[in-house]
């Protein structure tokens, strides 16, 4: 039976319809209506319970449910008593489900008395969320997925929207090539896949956003292209904000060449945003992952006020987010420095009224530590305790190798995960196993505030629980039974729905009442809907704000300060997601097939670049920041600005040697909203030359080398699951290495060539299976890797020497037995010469050799020529 | 019509009279004196004969009515006791006396004698000829001891283990078919040959058989004092060129008799081939040379003599129980030493400057050609090193031997 449910990826939020075998686009969701992308479509190969966790372990050791929770809420108990509330600290995610969330930030904020609670959104929406504040009052993303097929002109920056938001950018060019009037801009200092939609693309100079869009309200003026009626009805802050803008003045000449583009192309993008009433910016990661991010958001924010384009069918400003509920963590409350339902925390009648819908005399009274200063707090030993569900920080943090140091030392930290590895994992005294996609039930909120259902369709693997249970156990068990009552996360939904109402008693646009008395049957019958719940599609369309005075607010923001660009550290990393890998690949590096497009870690540099820091395509590159460093495949990328380059952000300790980009990128935050500058890490390069290179599949962990990166096949033995490692080293190998590289088996196929370093082995057990291929060489030895995977993963036997060689060989015509050993003459040859004329043994050795040595087969001869001839 | 006498009837000799009789039908009136009471024979197929695998009629390429279809008298049964190079005559034991005007000596070898106590005891054997088979056959089960780890040994202990009697066989060297073999290889075959039954001793020596009282044996003593009980001792410790009867003649003998280029001795009248002659200080053991040797001599005799016999070291092609074992040049160390070692085979290929120039091949022997003739051609491998072990299929694919480099989106 086929359920509809929700893509488990990006804010997109794609309606999914699936019996769990087959998979399709669930053509009645409203955000894709039947569209999938290639991550979404390969969801189901994600699934199974290879790799999860299935137990609740304290300590390494395997114990009930019962222990684990004790062992929890003993914990933080003895923590919040000795050491008061903000000892103890959350770090959710937007993977988690809207109750999740909800009864994670009502604990913390709520009972235990801390608003240390902070999610990874604060790493990709927080800056949007401070430039939504500010300019609207509320958190609110104005704008639908319809406008972007309404607009005339969609600008997209800092979005790789066909690789991050692949289905955003399906519809938007479904729209353009309806309507080839439409016109699309791109805003990036890289030439992405999404340019290829773009007529226009603006590749400026890394930071330069604030610039552009201070320039853009400068020629608005300038062209009398404000709408001032407005302006004046529905905003206030114009004038200096305007006077902030100004003060680069109009020069576009100079102007552009600051941002490294031309002229022409700058002004061309202010004449369209200037004549194109119906004009949508989208703006992501790019933008926010900033110093001043949250000052970038608003510079967009600005040029559309000053427009009068917020709200309005194909025209707003339009942040698309990044993860699955990342706008749902943000509904609940689930940032260290919100309260609940867009209310605050340090606004005391927010205050009260929550406290008094939650019956709690312990509500958290500041604003508790945000991402980065959690885990700064972690460090300094004043969080002694920390619960981190469903995310990665040892991978997604700047600094993340200061992250991992400060788990380990830390006193308690706690693991809610769905996998049974990771490096966050590796850091748990307690971990717990948590539902995984398929498994849990609930909410979702997705970029244009659509509320849609992840629904179950597989059992639970193990004793794996939903993150909502594991909390409100723990819950109960540190005493607040009485406001955790839940049973099922219906009830959860039903009261969050309900909390909602105290946000449009304090004029929030956020309104779920109408579900706050949801039966659990309607729950389950529930189809995406968009908040505000039986309202507009688009919110602030009237032009008025949530604002206390109703006007939707300027803000001025200033030109950062241009910083020079040192010898020590010249490039400028950029990171980012790639088209079909997810995060930190807990769940896409578990399909072979994501593997292909991108198989290794790498860092893109324009072929200048390649040519000046004597890198080599193709090679390797170890790259350094002030903090930290990688070593990654080089790849050559004329759509990189020389000077810059980008690695994905996805590769972990487990899928490669020293690939984490992030603990390259030092903690630079944005002051407004926390959120660190992701995009502008400065770093310096050099090339790695190994003194071989390998190949190497087995189910056994990686050997310890300098570098690796490992890749799933779809191939399953008793031991495990087989994986492909490319290798490279500098250390001399032993052939003892290579042995310990390689499982116990029954039969080994070998190649020694020790002088030009060339060595190749194949484990097979006794009925010839392959368990373990190995290949090492001065230069990466040949082989067809795919082949080679569907080698482990068939049950016949193939041929040794193909098996060794790593790839298939045409075995050429059938010849029959071989009857000449010493020349290794075969049956059809000598009869071809036979039939060619040959009348004598001597006459067949004269055609083919055969029997001119020994003459043993002689008497078989005699036997084929008179066979023959009959 | 000219005279030409042959002594001996084996291998060299039949595959001379089948090239001259093709070259100069008419040319010579033909005699052949051979020793062994038998007309040609395959003397390679003795081993299968020995273990069964065949039958004395199939391996007689030579049958009595192939030499009267070339109206060439064959004497069997009688050797020629004496040459007299002035008269130019030869005469058997029988009396014959024949008259020659050419003369080829084509006497073989007599297998090596090991130079211990007890050596002539009755129960010690060789493995040489069809006379030697039929007395193998004709053994009760009994404790054999072989001596001699070369390619004879192991064809007889093989042999005599399939016909069900309890073989040890007692090398001297470290390994088997230390000639013919790595030290790899030699470890590999003396496996597969315990698997089936064979005991080896390796790395003795003989030092004397023991009498059973009776002119008998009792045992095989080797020099570390271990004591092997035996009823009967096949040595296998190589052959020595049979050239008494040319020395006694006058012609030049060293370690064989002595030849030129053209297979001619001392006397112009006078040929040789075969396991008996010394060319260019080289005795000869396999059966490729000695057959090139028969081509060059035929072609001499058959008066189109423009050839000379020049030694190319070929390979050594052996089956020991099935096993194919194939070898060539130098593979002692010298150079770099790539291994491929598979369940079914072993290969070694010994390279310098890029070229070939050893080689073992271990049961899997069908690439055989394809080293041979990149070493016969000194071949420059350098660009299909890597895939060289592999075979020729391997080396021919599109993009091996290039420096292809793998792109990251693989």
């Amino acid at each position: 039976m086929s359920i509809c449910t929700t893509c488990p990826y990006c804010g997109v939020g794609c309606g999914i319809k699936t019996d769990g075998i087959t998979l399709q686009g669930d053509k009645q969701h409203p955000a894709n209506a039947g569209r999938l992308c290639v991550k979404g479509s390969s969801v189901l190969e994600t699934l199974g319970d290879q790799d999860r966790l299935l137990q609740p372990e304290v300590n390494g050791q395997v114990v009930p449910w019962d222990r684990a929770l004790d062992e929890v809420a003993d914990r933080f108990r003895r923590i919040v008593d000795e050491h008061g509330p903000d000892a103890v600290a959350f770090y959710v995610s937007g993977q988690l489900l809207t109750e999740d969330y909800y009864v994670a930030n009502k604990l913390m904020k709520g009972f235990i008395g801390s608003a240390n609670i902070d999610t990874n959104s604060r790493l990709c929406m927080s800056s949007a969320v401070v430039a939504h504040k500010r300019a609207f009052g509320e958190d609110v993303v104005p704008g639908c997925y319809e406008d972007l097929e309404l607009a005339d002109l969609v600008i997209l920056t800092g979005s790789n929207t066909a690789w991050a938001h692949p289905i955003v950018y399906q519809r938007i060019a479904a729209a353009k090539q309806a309507r080839p009037d439409m016109k699309v801009v791109v805003i990036d200092p890289r030439r992405t896949a999404t340019c290829d939609l773009a007529d226009l693309h603006l590749a400026i100079r890394p930071g330069q956003d604030v610039p552009l869009f201070n320039g853009l309200l400068t020629w608005l003026d300038d062209h009398n292209a404000l709408d001032q009626d407005y302006i004046d009805a529905h905003t206030e802050g114009f004038d200096s904000t305007l006077h902030t803008a100004r003060k680069q003045g109009n020069d576009w000449h100079a102007l552009a060449e600051q941002m490294g583009v031309s002229q022409v192309d700058l002004t061309t993008f202010y004449h369209w945003f200037s004549a194109c009433e119906r004009t949508v910016t989208v703006f992501s990661q790019g933008v926010n992952q900033a110093r001043n991010g949250s000052d970038q958001g608003n510079a967009i924010i600005n040029a559309h006020l000053a427009t009068g384009r917020v709200g309005k069918p194909g025209a707003s400003p339009f942040s698309i987010t990044g993860q699955p509920n990342a706008m749902g963590g943000r509904e609940v409350g689930g940032l260290a420095n919100q309260l609940a339902v867009h209310l605050d925390i340090d606004n005391p009648e927010h205050h009260a009224a929550v406290a008094d819908f939650w019956q709690t005399e312990t509500l958290a009274t500041e604003n508790g530590l945000t991402a980065v200063d959690l885990f700064n707090a972690v460090e300094s030993g004043q969080v002694k305790a920390v619960w981190i569900m469903a995310t990665n920080p040892v991978d997604s943090l700047p600094e993340a190798d200061r992250v991992r140091h400060a788990l380990m030392a830390c006193d308690t930290v706690v693991v809610s995960d769905c996998v049974a590895s990771g490096d966050t994992l590796a850091c748990a005294d307690i971990r717990l196993p948590a539902l995984g996609w398929g498994e849990k039930s609930g909410m979702v909120t997705n970029s244009e505030r659509c509320v849609s259902r992840q629904r179950p369709f597989v059992k639970a693997p193990g004793d794996a629980k939903a993150d909502w249970w594991i909390v409100t156990e723990v819950a109960r068990r540190m005493g607040y039974d009485y406001a955790f009552p839940y049973q099922h996360e219906h009830e959860i939904f039903a009261e969050y729905s309900a909390l909602t109402a105290l946000a449009g008693r304090f004029g929030k646009r956020l309104d779920m009442t109408a579900a706050a008395g949801l039966s659990a049957d309607q729950y389950e019958q529930w189809q995406p809907q968009q908040w505000p719940l039986q309202g507009n599609p688009r919110c602030f369309a009237d032009g008025h704000f949530a604002t206390p005075n109703g006007r939707g607010r300027f803000v001025a923001c200033e030109n950062p300060k241009v910083r020079k660009i040192g010898d020590a550290f010249p490039i400028i990393l950029n990171s980012g997601r790639i088209r079909d890998q997810w995060h930190t690949m807990t769940r896409t590096g578990r399909a072979g097939r994501l593997f292909a497009h991108l198989s290794e870690p790498f860092a893109a540099l324009h072929p200048e670049d390649i040519e000046r820091y004597r890198l080599k395509e193709g090679g390797f590159v170890r790259l350094s920041s002030k903090v930290g460093d990688a070593l990654v495949r080089v790849t050559s990328d004329t759509g990189q600005r020389p000077g810059t380059a980008f690695m994905p952000m996805h590769w972990t300790d487990q899928f490669s040697r020293r690939a984490r980009v992030d603990a390259l990128v030092p903690a630079r935050l944005d002051p407004h909203s926390g959120q660190p500058a992701f995009k502008h890490t400065p770093v310096n390069v050099s090339d790695w030359q190994p003194r071989w290179h390998g190949w190497l599949f087995t189910v056994a962990p990686a050997p310890a080398v300098e570098y690796w990166a490992r890749v799933p096949v779809d191939a399953f033995l008793q031991t495990g699951q087989v994986q492909r490692y490319r290798l490279a080293g500098d250390a001399d190998l032993t052939e003892q290495q290579l042995h310990d590289w390689m499982p116990e088996a029954a039969q080994w196929l070998a190649l020694n060539d020790p002088a030009s370093g060339h060595f190749r082995r194949a484990a097979l057990d006794s009925e010839g299976r392959l368990l373990a291929w190995l290949a090492i060489g001065e230069e990466l030895p040949l082989c067809d890797v795919e082949w080679l995977a569907n080698c482990f993963a068939d049950e016949a036997e193939t041929q040794h020497l193909a098996l060794l060689a790593g790839q298939p060989v045409d075995a050429g015509p059938d010849l029959g037995p071989v009857i000449c050993s010493c020349f290794q003459v075969p049956q059809k040859t000598i009869e071809a010469a036979v039939e060619a004329g040959a009348d004598s043994v001597e006459a067949i050795g004269k055609g083919c050799q055969a029997g001119t040595n020994c003459g043993s087969c002689i008497p078989e001869l005699r036997g084929l020529l008179e066979t023959c001839s009959v | 019509m000219k005279r030409l006498v042959v002594i001996g009837n084996g291998m060299a000799a039949c595959r001379l009279l089948e090239e001259l009789t093709h070259l100069a039908p008419d040319l010579y009136q033909i005699t052949v004196v051979g020793e062994e009471p038998f007309a040609g024979y395959n003397r390679v197929m003795l081993s299968p004969l020995l273990c069964g695998g065949t039958d004395e009629k199939t391996i007689t390429t030579y049958p009595h009515q192939w030499y009267r279809e070339r109206s060439i008298r064959l004497i069997t049964g009688s050797p020629v006791v004496e040459i007299h190079r002035h008269r130019r005559q030869v005469i058997t034991a029988a009396g014959h006396v024949l008259e020659y005007d050419r003369l080829l000596l084509a006497t073989g070898a007599a297998p090596r004698q090991l130079p211990v106590d007890g050596v002539a005891l009755k129960g010690v054997m060789s493995f040489r000829d069809l006379h030697d088979v039929r007395t193998l056959l004709s053994l009760p089960a009994a404790r054999v001891v072989v001596v001699g780890g070369g390619f004879l040994g192991l064809e007889a202990a093989d042999a005599l283990v399939k016909l069900g009697h309890d073989v040890t066989l007692v090398h001297s060297r470290g390994h088997l078919l230390n000639q013919q073999l790595d030290e790899t290889a030699g470890h590999r075959l003396q496996q597969d040959l315990e698997a089936r039954g064979l005991k080896f001793v390796m790395q003795a020596r003989t030092q004397s058989i023991e009498d059973n009282g009776h002119g008998g044996v009792a045992a095989v003593h080797l020099g570390d004092g271990q004591r092997l009980p035996a009823d009967y001792v096949v040595q296998a410790v190589g052959i020595v060129p049979r050239a008494e009867l040319a020395a006694r003649a006058g012609l030049t003998v060293n370690q064989g008799i002595r030849v030129d280029d053209t297979l001619q001795t001392f006397d112009p009248a006078i040929y040789a081939i075969g396991e008996c002659v010394e060319h260019r200080q080289r005795t000869f053991g396999l059966v490729a040379p000695l057959y090139e040797q028969a081509s060059v001599c035929a072609s001499h005799l058959a008066e189109l003599g423009h050839r000379r016999y020049l030694y190319a070291d070929s390979a050594t092609r052996l089956k020991i129980s099935g096993i194919d074992l194939v070898s060539f040049g130098d593979f002692s160390g010298e150079g770099d030493t790539l291994q491929l070692a598979l369940p079914g085979g072993y290969r070694r290929l010994q390279i310098r400057d890029n070229r070939i120039i050893g080689m073992v091949l271990y049961g899997d022997v069908a690439e055989a050609p394809f080293y041979e003739t990149l070493w016969r051609n000194c071949t420059d491998i350098s660009a299909m090193r890597a895939t060289l072990l592999l075979g020729e299929a391997f080396c021919n694919l599109p993009g091996n031997g290039g420096n292809t480099q793998e792109e990251i989106a693989a």
